[in-house]
């Protein structure tokens, strides 16, 4: 991963910091929005890392999410206290399963085969769920009580509590990005990098890339179902939704409109469909019709995302200013 | 359960694997040929189902019905690949998901704006409204009958077409070199215009005759285009044969499996394909 230029860095940081100040100063409403809204970015980064670093169209990816979200509803819908230790460690390991079982099946193909593969093993899941009688059917689940996370009987964060909850979620997504960029920077990410360019070169090199995919899959799977885990605890109800490949489209729409490969970007334009999702309804009943054509102007005219402008952006200015120091000379 | 309901359900299986095909058909040419991913192939079934529908309201009778509704789903196919589709080719399969996801999103909601929410039948035309009597409490409706034996016209009609003809010669020799044909000075532009309305009109008219047997809802495409999806790629990309098989593979699975395994109905067709997959990761008759 290449270094984030100083300005980007410079905003990203004021962005963190307006995101840390805003329930502060801003509505109930927007706070809670906002919460959902980063729980949904720790699910984007994870597929940018997929499809922005190594190469993976994953067209399923909301498997991973819903399944996290299942975990947690499964063992502990009846729970009086959900020990959140307990319910974090076992929903990790069981997507981390998951998606190693999926993984290890879908990376044998490529191209348009990949991304038909993860499609189906995505609705699979979702009619598994959908169907069954065991596990709320298309009702979904719902969970009675909030994880409670303590340590030695001292409870850290009062996950009932709206505000707490907000923290709890920004800390968890700066955690995911600095732990994503730390990867993407060791040589293990310039692998990755380097497969999306050129598979077959890095195979020459002596690279077993099967296996670099696939812990690509893992990682970016498991942190799905962290999301998906982050969401349930929030909403204390899960449904068959989650898994739709609809979920997998917008997932893949947010990562592009934000800008591929740069793993903030992907939050970047989770926020701003979901607030386009927010905002449209107002204006016309019938806003999807906008909201096809934005995706598509971006195809057309952005397709290095929202993120990739910010570059050029900094690249301009930069040039100005070299000429500057020139004409100064 | 005796043997005709056996029966009864091997011909469902069978005519519903028909419908695949034809939807199936137009998508892994235009996958084949073009090396597009139409996402947007499931929506051209919903607004032949919608067009059927309406020009039957309009005139009363299937038949005219889907005489008109024909030639405005070619025209529909051809803007769709003149303005939107046509800026793809060079592109990513990843751009190419996407900005047919932005058309399944026009094309839902501009099916909201013209017909609304509703649940839409259209009457199955009095000639073939009867069933055939199979025992004494098991019968077999004329029309679902009429449809596979269409289908077969149709299908039939399309080997003579590929196999045949100078455009299906065209047509073959871009599914299995696209440079090739190009480069002899063959009009790609225009093939793959010819294409893609053709694939487009194949789905609308399997929505227009199947809107008799499952009506016409919101959302009727997005099932069809993920079932038609597994189909192609069961069958490998790009063969019409692998197409076929892929049918009636998916057809049968899927009618037999909501009746022997009715809790798991839906995941059969989904555990077949990654069955073939983990065997053949290019599908049964896919090129490597």
């Amino acid at each position: 991963m290449k270094k984030t230029p100083g300005p980007i860095m410079l905003f990203l940081l004021l962005c963190i910091g307006l995101l840390a100040i805003f329930p502060l100063v801003g509505d109930d409403f927007y706070t809670e929005l906002i919460t959902k809204i980063m729980i949904l970015s720790i699910f984007t980064i994870s597929l940018d890392l997929l499809i922005g670093f190594t190469g993976l169209i994953s067209f399923g990816h909301a498997a991973f999410f819903g399944i996290g979200a299942y975990f947690l509803a499964i063992f502990f819908q009846d729970a009086e206290q959900i020990n959140y230790w307990w319910a974090l460690t076992l929903t990790l390991s069981g997507t981390a399963l998951a998606s190693l079982i999926v993984g290890w099946i879908c990376i044998r193909t490529s191209g348009i085969y990949f991304i038909m593969l993860t499609l189906a093993f995505a609705q699979m899941f979702f009619y598994f769920f959908f169907e069954s009688p065991h596990f709320g059917g298309d009702d979904g689940i719902f969970i009675s009580s909030k994880p409670d996370l303590s340590i030695a009987a001292e409870e850290l964060v009062d996950l009932g509590n709206e505000h707490h909850f907000y923290y709890f979620v920004l800390t968890w997504m700066v955690a995911v990005y600095l732990f994503l960029s730390m990867v993407l920077r060791a040589p293990f990410g310039y692998i990755l990098v380097a497969i999306k360019a050129n598979e077959q070169r890095v195979r020459a090199l002596g690279y077993s890339t099967q296996y670099y995919k696939l812990v690509s899959f893992v990682i970016a799977g498991t942190i799905a179902g962290l999301a998906g885990f982050l969401e349930a605890a929030h909403t204390s109800f899960v449904t068959p939704a989650y898994l739709s490949w609809h979920e997998s489209g917008i997932a893949i729409m947010m990562v592009v409109l934000g800008g591929m490969g740069t793993l903030f970007g992907a939050v970047i334009g989770t926020f701003a469909v979901v607030f386009l999702q927010d905002l449209l309804p107002a204006i016309t009943d019938h806003w999807q019709i906008i909201m096809g054509g934005i995706v598509i102007a971006i195809v057309l005219f952005l397709p290095n995302g929202i993120a990739g402008a910010l570059y050029s952006l900094h690249a301009l200015l930069n040039k100005k200013g070299l000429a500057k120091a020139d004409a100064d000379d | 359960m005796d043997s005709s309901f056996y029966l009864i359900q091997l011909l469902n299986g069978i005519q519903y694997g028909f419908l695949l095909f034809l939807v199936a058909s137009g998508l892994t040419l235009i996958f084949g040929i073009m090396g597009i991913i139409n996402l947007a192939h499931g929506s051209f079934y919903m607004i032949g189902a919608y067009l059927g529908f309406w020009f039957t309201g309009l005139t009363g009778n299937l038949f005219t019905g889907i005489l008109l509704a024909l030639p405005v789903s070619l025209g529909v196919g051809y803007l769709v690949e003149r303005f939107a589709i046509s800026q793809l080719y060079a592109r990513d399969h990843l751009y190419q998901v996407l900005l047919t996801y932005g058309l399944i999103l026009i094309a839902n909601e501009t099916q909201r704006i013209l017909w609304g929410s509703d649940v839409h039948s259209v009457p199955i035309p009095q000639t073939l409204a009867g069933s055939f009597q199979l025992t004494g409490n098991q019968a077999y409706p004329v029309y679902r009958l009429f449809i596979s034996i269409s289908c077969i016209v149709i299908a039939l009609g399309m080997y003579w077409v590929i196999q045949k003809t100078r455009l299906g010669m065209t047509i073959r020799a871009g599914a299995s070199n696209r440079e090739m044909v190009q480069i002899l000075g063959i009009n790609v532009d225009r093939l793959f215009a010819v294409v893609f309305s053709m694939g487009v009109t194949l789905a609308a008219l399997a929505g227009m005759l199947s809107a008799p047997v499952n009506t016409v809802y919101p959302g009727i495409g997005d099932n069809i285009l993920i079932i038609s999806f597994v189909v192609v790629v069961i069958g490998g990309i790009g063969s019409i044969k692998g197409a076929f098989i892929g049918a009636m593979l998916i057809g049968l699975a899927d009618t037999f499996g909501k009746v022997l395994l009715p809790e798991m109905a839906s995941m059969v067709v989904y555990a077949l394909m990654a069955a073939v997959l983990i065997w053949r990761p290019q599908g049964l008759f896919g090129r490597a």
